[in-house]
């Protein structure tokens, strides 16, 4: 074959859709490149019909004229993986952003790719796999530490059947291009290297079974690991209103769960919040490592202005990466801010495909696809016997606010727990707004159940009387009540609203929540006396203050001891009155 | 020469088809028909079909009009030259002034690369309490005033861009009402700030395609001025008839809505826009205030919830007051840690006892007794409205916060209004 055979000619342009006339063979999902005067556009099929083939390119088509040359590339759409992802940014096709800065200046230069991993950076190599050693694809030929990890470098996942190691690499400094084993499968000798190719769109698989996701993934935060916890290896997701605080969770999630990697997708929101990120997390301690923040993160930015198609391509790109980092045994969080935009990408293209539309024009296929996006993540035993997990969480911006929409929707049915974010929550500031009635989670909490259900309990029951109060007022509310409905305020003041911005109160690993818990439920059992409803309120007030200087000092400290003592006493002063 | 063309085949809405040859996608073309020549831009290549959307509508265009392509897209001049100047949507002057060519640069351009971003961390002083406590302004912000007609948006709008400290201000206007544009030039020109200012405007009576230009002029001029070091504050008013011209064009374009008319990519062509705002490490920045009118006053309406979702943050205009529940910075965090220690603890507890106030007005207007509590934030609640909330109040920060102090201390004990011990101590008015 010749390169010829691969060209086609565009026939039409529709934004970023381009229909192309080919007259050989052409791949659904294949890469293929406009040629636009010097510049070629990356893109990808996504759909043929007799001879011509439709693709959504990932820049802007301005320019564009029928007859231009299309290239096809008979390669899917596909990430680079090896030593050296950690600590990058990437855009949704994986091209480092700070390279292409360097390159293109302030503003981002359509058709200008860079390679995602450097090709002059030297790894320092050890060979694990001894010559002679039968390897499955996936199977760990040597390593290279990256930070603070073991990199293991494994038989590209793309291959099949059983290699035998014909020779390795000596312990050295080494790219990620050059060979560090050479195996065979009998027929054909191939060469390892450090960097391997997978398509986004396809799971990695090379693992021995999936397990169900027992252990709690400690976020620090305490409506979370308390109430709605996350599992390694699960899904949830926090739909909201715009402003309910979606990011700003996100960003707590990313600086302080107790997981190995962290990957933020900032698909289709502002640039800002990602800059936040960017800027921070170098100088930001892991207080895990001691390390900064940013020798765990990876950040795949596809922001609302960039190309909508590669917006598309960022989700899969992000989890493809976190595949990878979970067949070395780590445990990895992706947080994808936001689902919807991705969704709407989806729309977008749709409607340009001019297929028949689902609800709200989202394509009847959305459903599959927000299910196949969680299905990715999980806990699973590789091949060696070692564990490793994928956590997803997605944020969800429903349209007006409301749940009942197809994304919202599509992604409840699959997640593993619901953090929905309210209006009324977040218009009190009572953050993070997590709607502790509303939302639920099919995982196991950092407290004992039968302590959380009293809890929930109060919160229940709080609801009624404050729904109650509005009908007959507090002059009709019985005094008990009154204070039931006193107690769920303070539960809600004290424990489920969190500040993410006071470092003491931030910092909230398992054993302090199991540890405040406690306290704050001594509070809730307490059968306090009171004269009446005022005397109440103001002892209430007292205890809340009581409170948030003690969530505001620092976990084991002396003020931590003293603000302490003061809450004991007023349990005292309550219960003796 | 280039080649003219006259095979119009279809016409529909504001957009004509014409069969024709090396056509570029979004190139221009001139069209002229009986009625003058118009601007047009080319939005669909369909093998030898090229759709064209006709910037003065294509009322009066005949099959057999005349088309010829410019073979360059949207360009706009960028020069010092249009400091003072007022502009139509598509570039062509409505004052007495000269038509301008130097330095074209297209219009629409890409995205900044986020890595060149730094974070925002000048605060922008309005003397407003209600923004400069509540919900503090940062340069480089982008922020919608949301608000129904009839609510005096414009004139807040011009208030905060005059007290602003900016090196210029363009001004995007579209479907103003003709009134409304001679108020905001006025406006302009008593500050002295014309000089320092560019418009391109719109108005109600314009053809509704260019309307659609109006932000992306508007934005090309302001990212070619701060690149080039300036601090530039954009104003766009109304964002609600941009996002209607976008409809009606996709309407005639037989696109399936996704929302009540709204074309799907109603968020990314927002966004697009909005994130033009942007502070250039070593230059200047853009700063972005607009106004978007809530039909039926209904947020939950695809302008405002698409443009809440982009924006960072919005200042809801209700009665000639901003609200304060609704209205939001979201960049403040970046700011008012610095400003003085007591700021972000004010900006808290004010909020959230102004929020259980309205709750004892709601009990009241119910007719329930109230308690002692609810006296003390009916007490509360007015002096809130009339010392934060009402727009006529002019005053720095500083003396908002010590303001914000007395008004605790005047209606309530310091343990009841839930500050940290140690703020108290030291911001707690002292009785005397
Ligand atoms: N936990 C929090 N503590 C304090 N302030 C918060 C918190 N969460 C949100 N906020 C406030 O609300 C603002 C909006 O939050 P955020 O950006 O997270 O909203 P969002 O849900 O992501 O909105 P959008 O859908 O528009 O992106 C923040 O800028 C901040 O001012
Ligand atoms: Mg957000």
């Amino acid at each position: 074959m010749t390169e010829q055979q691969h060209q086609g000619r565009v026939v039409g342009v529709n934004g970023n859709m381009v229909s192309v006339a080919f007259d050989t063979s052409v791949i659904q999902n294949e890469v293929a490149y406009v040629v636009v005067g010097d510049t070629r556009l990356k893109s990808e099929v996504i759909r043929v019909r007799g001879n011509e083939a439709d693709l959504q390119v990932f820049e802007s088509t301005n320019g564009i004229r029928v007859g231009d040359t299309v290239e096809f590339s008979r390669e899917l759409l596909s990430v680079e993986l090896g030593p050296g992802l950690l600590t990058q940014v990437f855009d949704g096709l994986q091209n480092p952003l700070p390279r292409l800065a360097e390159q293109a200046g302030f503003f981002l230069q359509r058709g200008l790719y860079v390679q995602p991993l450097d090709r002059e950076r030297r790894w320092a190599y050890t060979p694990k796999a001894a010559v002679g050693d039968t390897l499955r694809p996936g199977d760990t030929v040597g390593s290279a530490p990256e930070g603070i990890f073991e990199h293991r470098i494994m038989v590209p996942f793309a291959w099949s059947g059983e290699w035998q190691v014909t020779w390795t690499a000596p312990a050295g400094e080494l790219t990620v291009v050059d060979p560090v084993a050479k195996v065979s499968n009998g027929s054909e000798e191939r060469n390892v290297t450090m960097l391997q190719t997978w398509p986004v769109k396809i799971p990695i698989t090379n693992y021995k079974q999936r397990l169900f996701p027992r252990d709690t993934l400690v976020t620090n935060i305490r409506c979370i690991d308390t109430f709605f916890p996350v599992a390694k290896g699960g899904t949830f997701c926090t739909p909201g209103p715009f402003g309910a605080g979606k990011t700003v969770l996100q960003h707590a999630l990313s600086r302080r769960s107790e997981v190995d990697i962290v990957i933020v997708a900032a698909c289709g929101e502002r640039a800002g919040e990602v800059v936040e990120v960017l800027r921070e997390f170098p100088h930001l301690e892991d207080p895990r490592t001691g390390r900064s923040l940013m020798d765990r993160t990876i950040i795949i930015c596809n922001t609302s202005s960039m190309p909508v198609a590669a917006r598309e391509a960022s989700i899969y790109t992000s989890v493809t990466l976190a595949e990878y980092y979970r067949q070395m045994g780590l445990h990895v969080l992706l947080l994808a801010d936001s689902t919807s935009r991705w969704a709407q990408a989806l729309r977008e293209m749709s409607g340009r495909l001019e297929e028949i539309p689902g609800e709200e024009a989202f394509p009847a296929y959305l459903e599959s696809l927000v299910a196949g996006f969680y299905e990715r993540a999980g806990l699973v035993e590789l091949n060696d016997g070692s564990r490793g997990s994928i956590t997803i969480g997605g944020a969800v911006s429903p349209a007006g606010g409301n749940f009942e929409e197809p994304v919202t929707q599509a992604t409840l049915k699959v997640v593993g727990s619901f953090l929905g974010l309210s209006r009324e929550r977040s218009n009190a500031r009572r953050y993070p707004a997590v709607h502790p009635l509303e939302s639920w989670s099919k995982y196991r909490s950092v407290v004992a159940a039968k302590d959380l259900d009293r809890a929930r309990q109060i919160l229940r029951s709080g609801n009624e009387v404050d729904q109650m109060m509005k009908v007959v007022g507090e002059e009709g509310t019985p005094t008990d009540d009154f204070v039931v409905y006193l107690k769920s305020e303070l539960l809600d003041a004290v424990y489920l609203q969190q500040s993410f911005f006071d470092e003491a109160d931030a910092d909230c690993p398992a054993e302090k929540q199991v540890y405040c818990f406690a306290k704050v439920l001594a509070v809730l059992d307490a059968k306090f006396q009171f004269t009446d409803k005022a005397d109440a309120r103001s002892f209430f007030h007292k205890m809340r203050q009581a409170f948030l200087d003690w969530n505001s000092s620092l976990w084991k400290t002396d003020s931590f001891t003293k603000a302490e003592a003061a809450i004991d006493r007023l349990i005292q002063t309550g219960l003796n009155a | 020469m280039r080649k003219l063309y006259h095979r119009i085949i279809q016409i529909s809405g504001n957009v004509i088809t014409v069969e024709a040859e090396n056509v570029t996608y979004n190139e221009l073309a001139e069209v002229t028909s009986t009625r003058g020549t118009s601007l047009a831009q080319v939005i669909r290549l369909d093998k030898g079909r090229v759709s064209l959307q006709v910037f003065a509508g294509s009322r009066g265009v005949a099959t057999d009009s005349q088309v010829r392509f410019l073979g360059h897209p949207m360009r706009v001049s960028a020069t010092e030259n249009l400091l003072g100047r007022i502009f139509s949507g598509n570039g062509v002057p409505r004052d007495k002034g000269p038509a301008l060519k130097d330095n074209l640069i297209d219009i629409g351009g890409p995205s900044v690369n986020p890595a060149n971003r730094v974070i925002p961390r000048n605060m922008i002083r309005t003397g407003i309490p209600m923004i400069d406590v509540f919900n503090t302004l940062v340069e480089s912000q982008k922020l919608p005033i949301f608000s129904v007609a009839g609510e005096p948006y414009n004139e807040l709008l011009a208030r905060i861009a005059m007290q602003a400290e900016v090196d210029c201000i363009i001004l995007g206007g579209m479907g103003l009402k003709y009134d409304d544009f001679l108020t905001l030039r006025d406006t302009l020109d008593e500050h002295g700030a014309l000089s320092r200012s560019v418009m391109f405007i719109h108005t109600a009576a314009d053809p509704v395609v260019e309307c659609l230009l109006v932000p992306d002029m508007a934005l090309a001029v302001a990212e070619h001025y701060a690149v080039a070091g300036q601090r530039v504050l954009v104003l766009l008013t109304d964002m609600t008839n941009f996002a209607d011209a976008m409809k009606e064009i996709a309407i005639t374009m037989e696109q399936i809505p996704s929302n009540r008319g709204y074309p799907g990519d109603l968020y990314s062509q927002l966004a697009s826009r909005y994130e033009k705002a942007v502070d250039f490490e070593g230059a200047g920045s853009i700063t972005i205030l607009a106004v978007t009118t809530m039909p039926g006053d209904d947020v939950t309406h695809p302008v405002p919830d698409n443009t809440g979702y982009i924006t960072e943050g919005q200042f809801y205009l209700v009665r000639g007051r901003i609200e304060p529940f609704g209205s939001l910075s979201r960049l403040k965090q970046q700011v008012n840690k610095d400003t003085r220690d007591d700021h972000r603890a004010i900006m808290d507890t004010m909020i959230r006892l102004y929020a259980e106030y309205r709750e004892s007005l709601e009990k009241q207007s119910m007719g329930f007794r109230m308690s002692q509590w609810d006296e003390k934030l009916l007490r509360y609640g007015e002096r809130f409205e009339a010392r934060m909330m009402d727009l006529s109040v002019n005053i720095p920060l500083e003396e908002a916060l010590d303001l914000g102090w007395q008004t605790l201390a005047e209606c309530f004990e310091p343990a009841e209004v839930g500050v940290k011990t140690d703020l108290v101590n030291r911001f707690w008015p002292k009785k005397d």
